[in-house]
């Protein structure tokens, strides 16, 4: 009885982005530069 | 100093001003409750994967651009970010509802492009290449009252005038040839249909 009740049940998995998603926006943020040139905002990707 | 221990303010200053690490640190230490909010809105895995992509890579511009203005509140500003986004998700949708196969229907069983498929086109040939060999066993006056009406398209005047016989009888013979077509098909048991 106090197993059942103590056992996590098996659909209470953690609602988190995946390892791909994270690494993903990691690499978006090490690629991006900004360049400001005047009023204006350049972007670029460096891979 | 552990800089996991920073707050959220520091870790902002310290990615501006080009420590990519602390970027890291923010996404792990909200990753969880913004993934929870944004699938308590849109209950789906995928969609919910897409917006919280969405929603950092806006992060990411908008301190890069050195627009964030910190006041303290960086988990309500992203919070909000995934929210506008989240309204855009439904609003797109509502533009363009998105049918999902859940197993019990599938849209694709009842759409089609209209034209007909192979087997069909293959059973259409079939039934018309019957339909004349029917015909072959007809007597020929009505074998000919069949044809130009059906094959050459004339009226029964034309029939008429072709044939040298009144309107009546052209009629008759017409009547008679669908009359003994139908009574073939019957005894031959023959299936003429196309579904």
């Amino acid at each position: 009885m106090e197993k059942l009740y103590t056992e996590q049940p098996s659909n209470s998995e953690q609602l988190k982005p995946r390892e791909e998603t994270v690494n993903f926006l990691l690499n978006y943020s090490k690629a991006l530069k900004i360049i400001p040139i005047g009023s204006l905002n350049f972007e670029t990707f460096i891979n | 100093m552990n800089i996991k221990s920073l707050s959220d303010a520091q870790l902002v200053r310290n990615y501006i001003s080009g420590e990519e690490s602390a970027l890291s640190i923010l996404i792990n230490r909200h990753q969880q409750r913004l993934y929870g909010f944004i699938f308590s809105k849109v209950y789906d895995r995928d969609v919910t994967e897409d917006i919280f992509q969405d929603t950092f890579i806006k992060v990411i511009r908008t301190l890069k651009k050195g627009k964030y203005n910190e006041q303290g509140k960086f988990l309500p500003w992203v919070m909000r970010i995934a929210h506008n986004l989240i309204i855009d998700y439904f609003r797109k949708n509502n533009r363009m509802p998105k049918f999902k196969n859940n197993g019990d229907f599938d849209i694709f069983s009842v759409l089609s492009d209209g034209s007909s498929n192979a087997e069909h086109k293959i059973i259409h040939g079939q039934i018309t290449n019957h339909v004349r060999l029917l015909l072959e066993e007809l007597p020929q006056d009505q074998k000919d009252v069949i044809k130009m009406r059906l094959y050459q398209d004339m009226s029964f005047k034309e029939i008429s005038d072709n044939t040298g016989v009144s309107i009546n009888t052209a009629l008759g013979r017409m009547r008679y040839g669908l009359i003994n077509l139908r009574k073939m098909i019957d005894k031959h048991n023959i299936n003429l249909i196309n579904d």
